[in-house]
């Protein structure tokens, strides 16, 4: 049952006081190193945690000439010292940080689960792994024995739902003792393409099933495999309210009572992310021609109704169980689809409890492929997480294909007779099985919507331009699930963001082109100032975004600054206050983002990239990029055109696409200049040394790459 | 089983239930300690309100660990070993029966024990049979 032991480390357990445990648990699986390394004042002081700490940790193991696939590279997860307090809601959070095989560049991701809250309980506050095995292993972390055991796992399945259940059963005492353990697992897609991602477990103990959430931004699951990791497993038994032992558990309380109160009250009448989740989304985004739909063309479409929140409340989701991943989120939003019997691919006729549906999954795997069949939607969602791949690449690969399929660019003989049309779901299977094998089309397109441009121009001399204007990616990361044509912030949102277009850093499309709470230039530019670095905030301490804003007071429209939520930001403040014992203000909350923040970006520049080039987007994030777009919303675009002043008197469509494009160009690159400076970084994008200096990162490293780029 | 249902208006705010609770509960004489609350009116110029559990059972389900159970007499009870002290329950009580205290992993709550309807002097709390 037990592999081969290839190496063993005995710890005492240290007693993690006000949020820290003070140490880091460092692994190079190149030579079965295993050791503790403290976590200092000046670390907390500088980096706080969760995303800080993996990104300082990652500067230190790298050099600008790293590559993902080097031994150098490491996977940093870390929580943060608010990680694990079970009262707050979205408490248990673990950043995870690594050098992506897609950007080349940090990826950060936030993920739930068990696992970080665990690791610390069991002493650690980070897991730093570095090196690359010669053989698949399984690093076996056990918190109440004080033990760190690297075994043999050769004979292990790769695939999270089989590993993740395997091991919880092998580790657990008992039925009982299940909740205890956290399995961070990939699967065979992260091996074989560059969009691996990782699957974070944690055991519902009143569906008895193991389910996982996920890290899936840029490729982690593929430096995990490549590191030879099967799993990361924890185990800690002995959780309480206490267990952070806070420095003044009131505030905690005081915070969280609220909360709860608010999410009894009002969920149900705002978002029910307790009844549906996260896919109450999709009918939303749809109702505002903001639902990418065939690789972003479009907004709606008419058959979006089939794959609504309603459609999955009502013959999909598992009700009356309460969703959460960590212990106290009355929010609750981690539906599951239980008994799901798989239907295609090597596991089909099995049973199977599915973390499904996500919006962002639904909108990349369904609507961006012209798909719009829910079952489909479980199906590949099952299946991109046994396998290890991130939704929104694959839904962004999937429909960028069908894309070049129906337009002629790429025909069968490229795909391997796959049938590429928008709609097929049978396809996007089979392409979805083929990369978990590294075969056929599968192996190319798994590389990445970038590296499928970069295949398509070299076998067909396709027109370039057409294939970038419609490739979503910037950075090499492809673009999730929401459509920017007409909010400028959001485009800014998208192509600035650090890691690359995710929107966990900016999410600003309904305070901009709905709510029109950001109007002017200044307003956008204040906004992608705050935001970006507000949300980082999260990450750093262990926390999840949505209790902030998903679920708001009942008053807070009154306030002076709804659109902050400002009694929320008062509870983080409270938060931390409570748990570190310290005493900090929102303003200075704001600074322990903006830092790691700008450290991030300064990283980017590190590894090459990091300039105003890397910043810019498809020109389908900013406008209609074909004519079939244009005309499919023409009374809108003619509408602006006349607006602007433009006669549009008898001019073809091309003609008019050339206008508006030229306009909306400029406007991009004026939002571009008005962030840059209210950042507090020059015209190229890189933060000026006043800047680096006013945040004290400001050390020789980092003072010497950025004299390169002042001007 | 027998729950405790209450006559606000007879309430003379002495607070001897959450006394006698708090004994019965950890020991001590602390209101802050009390599964049953006696708390002013507010807004009114007297008067209390009592706030204490029905046994409804809506907890159940919203604990994500299973720590709060049905016992056999039919009183709904936590199970301290099992709970990790989240408080779900606490903020989704519809009754806002279910207290919170510091130094407690677990939330207070009755127990259905009498203990407060035999120290109270007005018979402002009483107990009643329910199904």
């Amino acid at each position: 049952m037990t592999g081969k032991i290839l190496a063993t480390y005995e710890y005492t357990p240290a007693k993690v006081e006000r949020g820290y445990a003070g140490k880091t648990l460092y692994i190079n699986l190149s030579d079965m190193t295993i050791k503790e390394k403290p976590v200092t004042e000046k670390m907390k002081e500088l980096f706080v945690g969760g995303r800080g700490f993996g990104l300082w940790y990652l500067w230190n193991a790298v050099s600008s000439d790293t590559k993902w696939n080097d031994p150098e590279n490491e996977i940093i997860i870390a929580g943060g010292p608010i990680c694990g307090i079970t009262q707050y809601p979205g408490s248990g959070k673990a950043a995870v940080v690594t050098l992506s095989p897609l950007t080349g560049c940090p990826m950060d991701n936030n993920v739930g689960g068990y696992f970080a809250p665990l690791l610390k309980f069991s002493g650690w506050d980070a897991l730093e792994i570095q090196g690359k095995s010669d053989r698949d292993v399984i690093v076996f972390i056990d918190g109440n024995r004080g033990k760190v055991v690297i075994e043999d796992a050769s004979d292990e399945p790769a695939d999270t739902h089989l590993l993740a259940e395997k091991l919880t059963e092998k580790y657990a005492d008992s039925e009982e003792d299940k909740r205890n353990i956290s399995v961070v697992s990939s699967g065979k897609g992260a091996e074989n393409t560059l969009i691996g991602m990782l699957n974070v477990s944690f055991y519902d103990v009143k569906r008895k099933a193991v389910r996982v959430k996920q890290a899936g931004r840029g490729g982690s699951g593929t430096v995990f495999r490549d590191k030879k990791i099967k799993a990361v497993v924890v185990k800690y038994k002995g959780v309480t309210g206490d267990s952070n032992n806070p420095a003044d558990k009131k505030k905690i309380i005081n915070a969280a009572l609220r909360l709860h109160k608010e999410i009894f009250e009002l969920d149900k009448l705002q978002n029910r992310m307790r009844e549906v989740g996260t896919a109450n989304l999709v009918e939303v985004m749809n109702d505002y021609d903001l639902l990418p739909v065939m690789n972003f063309q479009y907004g709606s479409h008419p058959d979006a109704n089939r794959i609504t929140s309603k459609v999955f409340r009502e013959k999909y989701f598992t009700q009356n169980v309460p969703d959460n991943c960590w212990y106290g989120c009355s929010l609750s939003c981690a539906k599951a689809v239980d008994n799901y019997e798989v239907k295609t691919g090597p596991y089909k006729g099995q049973k199977v409890c599915v973390d499904a549906a996500e919006y962002e999954t639904i909108a990349a795997v369904a609507a961006n492929c012209g798909i719009f069949d829910p079952e489909y939607v479980i199906e590949a969602n099952f299946y991109c997480d046994t396998y290890g791949l991130d939704t929104i690449s694959f839904g962004n690969i999937v429909g960028f294909a069908m894309e070049c399929y129906e337009r002629g660019i790429i025909n069968k003989e490229i795909t391997g007779g796959l049938e590429l049309k928008f709609g097929n779901a049978d396809a996007a299977l089979e392409l979805l099985h083929q990369m978990a094998k590294g075969e056929g089309f599968g192996k190319i397109a798994g590389q990445g919507v970038k590296s499928l441009r970069e295949y398509i121009l070299e076998k067909t001399g396709a027109d370039a331009k057409l294939l970038r204007d419609i490739s979503m990616e910037i950075k090499g990361l492809e673009v999730s699930m929401y459509v920017s044509k007409e909010s400028l912030a959001q485009q800014g949102g998208y192509a600035f963001a650090n890691k690359g277009p995710q929107h966990d850093e900016a999410w600003l499309i309904f305070m901009d082109m709905v709510n029109k709470q950001i109007p002017t230039f200044e307003d956008k530019a204040e906004a992608l100032h705050y935001f970006p670095i507000f949300r980082t905030w999260f990450s750093l301490q262990g926390l999840c975004k949505l209790p902030w804003n998903d679920i708001v007071p009942a008053d807070n429209a009154m306030t002076d600054e709804p659109h902050k939520i400002p009694a929320h930001v008062q509870n983080y403040v409270d938060l931390f206050n409570g748990v570190t014992g310290k005493n900090i203000t929102k303003e200075e909350l704001l600074l322990q983002s903006e830092r790691v923040f700008n450290f991030q970006r300064i990283f980017n520049l590190k590894m090459g990239k990091g300039t105003r080039e890397y910043d810019m987007p498809p020109f389908r994030l900013l406008g209609p990029a074909t004519k079939e777009e244009y005309e499919s919303r023409a009374e809108r675009y003619d509408k602006q055109l006349k607006e602007l002043g433009y006669d549009i008197e008898g001019k073809t469509t091309e003609e008019k696409m050339a206008l508006l494009r030229q306009y909306r160009e400029s406007q991009f690159e004026k939002l571009t200049d008005a962030v840059y400076k209210r950042r507090g970084w020059n015209k190229n994008g890189v933060p000026t040394l006043e800047t680096v200096k006013k945040l004290g990162i400001d050390f020789p490293e980092v003072v010497e790459l950025i004299a390169k780029y002042q001007e | 089983m027998k729950i405790v249902k209450s006559r606000p208006d007879l309430c003379t705010g002495c607070g001897a239930c959450m006394i006698a609770c708090s004994k019965v509960l950890y020991k001590v004489e602390d209101p802050d300690k009390s599964a049953i609350r006696i708390k002013e009116r507010p807004g009114a110029e007297s008067g209390y309100d009592i706030f204490v559990c029905n046994h409804c059972g809506k907890c159940i389900s919203i604990c994500s660990v299973e720590a709060i159970y049905k016992a056999k007499n039919g009183a709904v009870r936590i199970d301290a070993e099992k709970c990790v002290g989240c408080y779900m329950c606490v903020g989704f009580c519809p009754e806002q029966a279910m207290f919170v205290h510091k130094d407690i992993n677990e939330p207070i709550k009755c127990m259905a024990c009498g203990a407060c309807v035999r120290a109270c002097p007005t018979g402002a709390i009483y107990l009643e049979e329910q199904d």
